[in-house]
This record gives C-alpha cells, sequence and structure tokens, in this order.
C-alpha cells in the first residue's frame, strides 16, 4: 500500500508548496490516510476490528488466558458441564474446553493466514505474469483457473488432503495451494487495465525492464484489490481449515484446532449429551468469520466501493 | 438459439477434457506401485514376472498413451474398480447419485422458493424493521458453514424439540412411503439450502430494488395498476433475469454442501461415497466421482447459459 498510495501525495503536497497557494487541510490529505478515515467511519467494520483485535489476542496470550493447559488431562473431571472451575467444561478426557478453544485459535488463524499468504503470492504472481504478457501465458493460466474453480473447493482439498496426509503443514499447504484462483484472477484483470496506462507506456519509453515495470510501476495497483482479498480469504481459509478437521482429515488431536473440536460431535450422543464439548469452537469459527468478513467489507469500501470481490 | 448452444458446448468440451487431465495426474501422483494392489508388495514374484505383469498391464507405456487408454475407458463408461471391495466404480456411484440428486433438487427448490420470496419482500418493504432483520439474518446465513449448520440444525431439531430423525434415508423396518422418505428429506436439505436462500435472496432484493426505480414500473403504477399486479407481475420477471445465473453457479456450493451434510445426517449419498473413498485412499473412487462431479457442473452451467439466452434474447447477440 504505501510505495502506491503515498507517491500521488507527495505529488499533491509538492504542488501545494511549488504553487505556493495556501491549501486547506483536507485538500493534501494522502489516500492512505482518506482510507483510514473512511474505514473509521465504517461502524461494523470497526466492530469486527475490535472482535478480531480480542481473538487474536486471546491466541497469543493464550497461557495466561486459560488456567488449564490444553492438553492437560484431569480424568477425575471427565465430561463435565460448564462451572467456575472449567467455564466451558471439560471433554471426553478431562480437558479444559475453555482453554483448549483458546489454543485452538492459534493453529486455526495460523492456518487462515498462512494459507492466504500463500495462495495471495502464488495468485498474484501468475495473474501479474497473465495480465501482462496476454497471449498464450494468459490463456493457459486461465483455463487452469477455469478447471480448478470447475469444482467444488473442498472436493479438490479433500482429494489433495487425501494424498498429502494430514497435519497443520500440510492443512496449510493444501488450502493455500489450491485458492490461488481467485486472487490471480482479480490481479490479472486490474493488470490488463493497467498494462495499457500511460504510465506504463512511459515507464517502457524511458527503457525500464520488464520486470521493473511489473514490480514498480504496475504492481502497486494491484495491493489494495489484494488487501481485500487477503482479509477475505483468510475467512474462506478458517472455514475450510475447519471443515477438513471436522471430518479428520486436517489438522490432527491432541494438537486443538477448531475444526477438530467439532469432530467428535460426529457422533450423535456426544452432539446431544455434551454440547459444552462443540459449541465453543462452532461459536468460534462463525465469530471470527463474521468479525474478518465484517474487516474486509469495511476495507473495500474504504478502498474503493466499487471493487467487485 | 441453436448456434449459441454450439458455442457453449464447444467452450465446455475442451474444459471436461482439461478436468480429465488433471484428474489422470492426480491419480499418477498416488504413492507406491500400481502392480501392489494386484501383487501385495509382500508376496515374493520374481523381478521378471512382476516384469511381465507390468508389460501385460500397459503400465510400461508412456504417461500419454496410458492416459488415452484410460480416456478411451471412461468414455466407454468403466470408472475402474474399488481399491478394496473390487466393486467397479460406476455401480457404487450408481447407487449413490439418486439420493445425492434427490438431497439437491430439494434443496435447490427450498433455496430458489424462499429466496426469491424473501427478496421481494425485502425489496418492497426496503428499510423496513423486517428488511433490516432478513440483511442480518442473511449475513448470518452466508457466515454459516455447512458443516456447523448441519450440527446446530440436528442438535435443535432432531435432539431437542425431535420433529425430525436423526439421520438416514428412511425408518429401518418400515416399508417405502414418500411422506416418511420427505421427512428424512426436509432437514437435511433446509441445512444445505441455507446459504443458498441467504445469497439468492440478497441476489433478489438487489435486482428487484433496481427494477423498482424503472420508469415502466412507474407507468404501470401511473395506469393505476395495483401494487400487487406491479410487483408480481411487472417487476418481477425482470428482476429474475440475474437471480437465474445464481442458480447454476451454486450447483458446485451445494455439492461440496453434501459431502458434510451427507456424513452427519447418515445420507446414502455420493457425498458420503466420496469421504468414505477419501477416508480409504480409494483412489479408483475418488477420480470416479471427481469426473462425474465435474460433469454435473459443467452440465449445470451449460443449462444455466441456456436458460440464462432463453429467457433474455439479448445475451445471444452479445
Amino acid at each position: 500500500m504505501s510505495e502506491a498510495s503515498r507517491q500521488p501525495s507527495a505529488i499533491s503536497r509538492q504542488n501545494g508548496m511549488g504553487d505556493g497557494l495556501q491549501m486547506r487541510r483536507a485538500e493534501v490529505v494522502g489516500p492512505v490516510r482518506q482510507t483510514v478515515r473512511r474505514f473509521r467511519r465504517h461502524r461494523l467494520a470497526l466492530a469486527g476490528l475490535l472482535i478480531v483485535t480480542v481473538i487474536v489476542l486471546l491466541a497469543v496470550l493464550a497461557p495466561l488466558a486459560a488456567r488449564q493447559g490444553p492438553n492437560e488431562i484431569d480424568l477425575r473431571a471427565r465430561n463435565q458441564g460448564p462451572s467456575w472451575s472449567h467455564w466451558f467444561g471439560t471433554d471426553r478426557t478431562g480437558r479444559d474446553t475453555f482453554a483448549r478453544t483458546i489454543y485452538a485459535g492459534r493453529v486455526s488463524l495460523a492456518v487462515g493466514v498462512v494459507a492466504v499468504a500463500i495462495s495471495v503470492a502464488i495468485g498474484a504472481l501468475l495473474g501479474a505474469l497473465a495480465g501482462f504478457f496476454g497471449g498464450r501465458v494468459d490463456s493457459l493460466v486461465m483455463r487452469f483457473t477455469d478447471v480448478i474453480m470447475t469444482f467444488p473447493p473442498i472436493v479438490i482439498i479433500l482429494t489433495v488432503a487425501a494424498l498429502a496426509g494430514p497435519g497443520v503443514r500440510n492443512t496449510m499447504l493444501v488450502i493455500g495451494l489450491l485458492n490461488w484462483p481467485v486472487p490471480c484472477r482479480l490481479v490479472r484483470a486490474k493488470f490488463l487495465a493497467v498494462r495499457e496506462m500511460d504510465f506504463v507506456t512511459a515507464a517502457r519509453a524511458l527503457g525500464a525492464p520488464t520486470r521493473r515495470i511489473i514490480t514498480v510501476h504496475a504492481f502497486p495497483n494491484v495491493i489494495d484489490v489484494l488487501v481485500v482479498y487477503a482479509s477475505l480469504g483468510i475467512a474462506t481459509a478458517i472455514l475450510l481449515e475447519a471443515g477438513l478437521s471436522f471430518l479428520g482429515l486436517g489438522v490432527q488431536p491432541p494438537t486443538p484446532s477448531w475444526g477438530n473440536m467439532l469432530n467428535p460431535a460426529r457422533n450423535v450422543s456426544i452432539l446431544e449429551q455434551y454440547p459444552w464439548q462443540w459449541m465453543p469452537a462452532g461459536g468460534a469459527i462463525i465469530l471470527t468469520v463474521i468479525a474478518v468478513n465484517f474487516v474486509g467489507d469495511g476495507l473495500r469500501d474504504a478502498l474503493d466501493p466499487r471493487m467487485k470481490i | 438459439m441453436g448456434r449459441y448452444i454450439q458455442r457453449r458446448i464447444a467452450i465446455a468440451v475442451p474444459l471436461l477434457l482439461a478436468i480429465t487431465v488433471l484428474i489422470f495426474l492426480l491419480l499418477q501422483l498416488t504413492p507406491g506401485d500400481p502392480l501392489d494392489s494386484y501383487i501385495p508388495p509382500d508376496q515374493p514374484l520374481p523381478p521378471a514376472q512382476r516384469e511381465a505383469l507390468r508389460h501385460q498391464l500397459g503400465l510400461d507405456r508412456p504417461l500419454v498413451v496410458r492416459y488415452l487408454y484410460w480416456l478411451r475407458e471412461t468414455a466407454q463408461g468403466n470408472l475402474g474398480y474399488r481399491a478394496k471391495t473390487f466393486e467397479p466404480v460406476r455401480e457404487a456411484i450408481a447407487h449413490r447419485i439418486g439420493p445425492t440428486l434427490l438431497l439437491m433438487g430439494t434443496a435447490m427448490t427450498i433455496g430458489i422458493t424462499v429466496g426469491v420470496t424473501l427478496g421481494v419482500v425485502a425489496a418492497v418493504r426496503q428499510y423496513s424493521l423486517l428488511d433490516n432483520l432478513l440483511t442480518v439474518l442473511a449475513f448470518l446465513g452466508l457466515s454459516l458453514p455447512v458443516y456447523l449448520a448441519g450440527l446446530i440444525g440436528l442438535y435443535v431439531f432432531s435432539l431437542r424439540v425431535n420433529w425430525f430423525p436423526s439421520g438416514g434415508f428412511s425408518t429401518p423396518g418400515e416399508p417405502f412411503s414418500w411422506g416418511d422418505r420427505l421427512h428424512h428429506l426436509v432437514l437435511p436439505a433446509s441445512i444445505i439450502a441455507v446459504n443458498y436462500v441467504a445469497s439468492t435472496m440478497r441476489y433478489t432484493r438487489s435486482a428487484m430494488l433496481e427494477v423498482l426505480g424503472q420508469d415502466y414500473v412507474r407507468t404501470a403504477r401511473a395506469k393505476g395498476l395495483g401494487e400487487r399486479v406491479v410487483v408480481a407481475s411487472h417487476a418481477l420477471r425482470n428482476a429474475l433475469l440475474p437471480v437465474v445465473t445464481i442458480i447454476g453457479s451454486y450447483v458446485p456450493f451445494l455439492l461440496g454442501g453434501a459431502v458434510f451434510i451427507e456424513s452427519i445426517f447418515s445420507w446414502p449419498g455420493m457425498g458420503r461415497l466420496f469421504l468414505d473413498g477419501v477416508e480409504s485412499r480409494d483412489y479408483p473412487l475418488i477420480m470416479g466421482i471427481a469426473l462425474i462431479l465435474a460433469i454435473v457442473i459443467l452440465t449445470a452451467n451449460l443449462l444455466t447459459d441456456i436458460a440464462y439466452a432463453v429467457i433474455d434474447p439479448r445475451i445471444r447477440y452479445e
């Protein structure tokens, strides 16, 4: 964000000084500050940001927030309902559900962030190449995204997860490596437009190598789209992780994740008799996803309300 | 019209071929020697005989040749055999596809009828309490993952209040009846439809608002038509145009939801078969289902495009 958006504001400031005109403060507000301002006016987005902050803090400071460890087994206190000593009760081996929910946040959030980082990196690279060079590169990349996007995401992810085997690292990789078509298309569409613009022609006329044109001149134009995609994409990735782990093909116990905490609830008697064992993880998923989506919507409206994501 | 359909099919066929290549390549990624499923590796077989068998099965041929063989067999309906039971994949899928289509069809029907109705109501009463309530519910519906909706739905509607059976396709021991089937069907289908209702409603609402602001709607009102006629027959027809496009685009998500919901509700469909395949690493089964899913989805896309062209002739000439 910084490079691109600072440039115009620096220019307007220079002009202001050069002309010797006294400009009102509002007119020299840079795009970054404008965006921040617009974001702050979006009440739902602020509420979302607050909730996300609390969830992230709880996850990071898990050892301080929980009085028990996530894998502390207490066989005398199995399947207990919520009480003062166990806020969300205990599971079938007497582990504290509150502690597990909080520690699970670390895993689920990390999977979400890393997976999105992977898909944004791949998508941005391929999208930039496809959009900038067009022609055969473009149609190859686009046909490939067509093929991947034909399938229900969970079906491809389950198939690849079955090949790769479960675990935190594989879950991150599988989700990240299969979700790049969406950012790829966004970046490509923007690059198609940008490559025709005068400043790109100017850079080319000045003899800038293609690589520099793509990274320095064209790329800053897609940062806003990628920021919005990343925030909404994290929500999707968290949902996919939870789905995979729910089916037992993602993060494996004893490492807690919101998804694998839902897994025992596939058993109807656990679902019925011990709702406190699965409801906190479910609530955490819904709360996180809604909050992250609010932040993403707010970012989109603040950066460019016409953006289509 | 005919040319339009031809062009659509011309786009779908190469896509399907590309999908078969992808599926075949995935199959090649499976760890282990394919010979092992014929001869267990712990049973000693002289290397010469192993090679002879490999040659006989065509496993020593180049990848492209094997792909073409596989494609020919697949095109003739031979999807191979399940890894453990040696049941033909085609039969396994044939047994399970009916229940899944029943579930999908019901979910789509619920999604379209409820979604369009609520969308129209929300648009007609824009910014009313009801509209705001529906907006919030739609947002919740869109954020709720299908597996969680399944768990909550099962917990509330069949374990707490006992309105619906907690799973299965029919009551065991009872003769088949449509009432019983419907009783088992309503809850899982409604849960798969949650996301669908929410997004159909949002689409209908915004399309309806756009149409209600147009001149011809004002003309209809000005010539004294009742509000009901204006909304139901003048506005709704045009508002439904964009809604038709999302009907098809939702099929992949419905099928993805089926994997979870069939598992939660013990529904004997393709989603659960797929999950069984994934859990037991039954690759021929996984690939067979992936192929069928791709065909179902491409067909749905094609039908959507055609339906759209039928109801909106402008599309054909673009």
